[in-house]
């Protein structure tokens, strides 16, 4: 490599820096914390209609499911956000990313909220109506807090997912962390630079939450010894 | 206090109680005991509504509840009912993320709505009163088996029930452990507490028994004082089913046996 080109990567590489921190503060962040949070909220609606024993709940529920989970997200993405205007539905990218995110994670997450639900033995219901507890309350007191310290794990992972998936928001025309890089890229020729430190940043930030997901593993776990 | 008549309950095809009557006066204490699969934790279960009998009538401290007329139970209607119940079961089903002390006030908490500093004392009473009082910040995960049944004990007894059930309170326990769950259960018998214990605790049942129910296939087969049943029973079942009771609890010393003939 020449000297001249080294030194036209690096400065390359230093005018982006700023660029695709701003992508990823401004808009890959929010759009997971944002999409995470409406999720889990759906999701554990959607568990607890999938666990109901009464069908006009539980039937909607797996059929949701069903479909999110066998059609890929890009192709959800892109029915919003293409397909939606030809029946006069626009939506701006931004919410269009947050609605496709929260549908698809909503699916996952609440599979993995009605298994740790279900897994819990039976006799802690049973516990919990002895003592004349509702069935709301028994949800609220004894399963949910279990449930929750038993999904950590695979939440996190799904949290850890979603961040990345947030990359396709490019593909909707937002300035994201990949955005960003993919738009510097174009205009540099530089693609190989671009979407390596791209790659720097999602890692960097993936390593910090397991760390966190670590962290809270820890936290939950301290009453089973 | 507690009167029982005609209860009937079936799982899929399977009838497993086919019309029980029974009376239980305040402060009795009743034993059922019975092969396994005869019915004993399913009645136990319909009588706090755990499960819903198919048919016939429970009474209960003045509570009636009818079954089988068709209209289906209002949830409302089954919590007043099980309040007025406390199980303790094989298992123990303590909350694991409480402590010992949070799972005896969960109740009176949640449902009775004390105010917390009430009911952490009336926690540690009944704490002591098992002998546990030094255990209460204890996750249930860090007490031993026996120790684990007698927090449950006190935390159906914090609900202040009419009759208080148990569902084989020893059976998933190391034999060494029994003692001091039975001997929690006898203080509560003296002390005029009415229980109703689902047990293979032969001798715990003579010991403290006002009534001894045999239950064979869903229907109580006999029925009377544990000197009626133990001593005098003219039902060839029960004979039988206790003989199998002495013969299991020789077990022990026969391999013992075997072993000094072959080094003879």
């Amino acid at each position: 490599m020449s000297q001249e080109r080294a030194e036209r990567l690096w400065d390359i590489a230093l005018h982006s820096l700023w660029p695709l921190l701003q992508g990823m503060l401004k808009y890959t962040i929010p759009l997971s914390l944002v999409s995470f949070a409406l999720a889990l909220i759906f999701a554990l609606l959607i568990a607890l209609a999938g666990l109901s024993p009464r069908p006009y709940l539980r039937l909607p529920s797996r059929f949701y499911v069903w479909i999110v989970r066998g059609t890929p997200i890009l192709v959800q993405l892109f029915i919003i956000f293409y397909g939606l205007p030809n029946v006069g539905i626009v939506l701006p990218a931004f919410p269009t990313v947050v609605i496709a995110l929260t549908v698809a994670e909503a699916a996952y997450c609440s599979e993995i909220m009605r298994s740790t639900i279900k897994s819990l033995p039976q006799g802690q219901w049973k516990a919990g109506y002895s003592l004349g507890m509702s069935p709301f309350q028994v949800l609220r007191r004894v399963i949910l807090p279990q449930a929750a310290r038993i999904s950590i794990p695979p939440l996190g992972n799904q949290f850890i997912g979603l961040f990345k998936t947030s990359s396709l928001a490019a593909l909707v025309t937002l300035p994201d962390l990949f955005g960003v890089a993919k738009q510097i890229a174009a205009s540099t020729f530089e693609p190989m630079l671009l979407y390596i430190i791209a790659a720097g940043y999602y890692l960097l930030i993936c390593s910090a939450l397991t760390v966190g997901q670590h962290r809270l593993e820890k936290k939950f776990g301290n009453y089973s010894l | 206090m507690l009167n029982v008549t005609q209860l009937r309950k079936s799982f899929g095809r399977t009838e497993v109680l086919r019309g029980i009557d029974l009376r239980v006066a305040k402060g009795e204490t009743t034993i059922v005991i019975g092969p396994s699969g005869s019915g004993k934790s399913t009645l136990l279960s319909c009588l706090n509504l755990l499960e819903i009998p198919d048919s016939g009538e429970l009474e209960l401290d003045g509570h009636r509840m009818k079954f089988g007329d068709g209209g289906k139970k209002r949830t409302r209607e089954l919590i007043g009912y099980r309040q007025k119940t406390g199980m303790v079961f094989q298992s123990h089903q303590l909350f694991p993320h409480r402590t010992a002390l949070e799972n005896v006030i969960e109740g009176l908490i949640v449902v009775k709505r004390w105010n917390r500093s009430d009911a952490r004392r009336r926690g540690e009473e009944l704490l002591a009163k098992v002998g546990l009082r030094e255990f209460a910040d204890r996750y249930p995960a860090q007490l031993s088996g026996g120790q684990q049944q007698r927090v449950g004990i006190a935390r159906a007894l914090a609900m202040d029930p009419a009759v208080l059930l148990f569902d084989e309170p020893t059976s998933a326990l190391d034999p060494e452990l029994v003692g001091e769950v039975l001997r929690v259960m006898k203080e509560l018998a003296r002390e005029g507490m009415t229980l109703i214990v689902a047990t293979h605790e032969m001798n715990f049942a003579r010991e403290v028994a006002d009534r001894v129910i045999f239950m064979e296939k869903g229907l109580i087969a006999d029925e009377g004082t544990a000197a009626h049943i133990f001593g005098a029973s003219r039902n060839e079942r029960v004979r039988q089913f206790l003989s199998r009771f002495d013969a299991a609890a020789e077990l022990p010393s026969v391999p013992v046996r075997v072993q000094v003939q072959a080094t003879l």
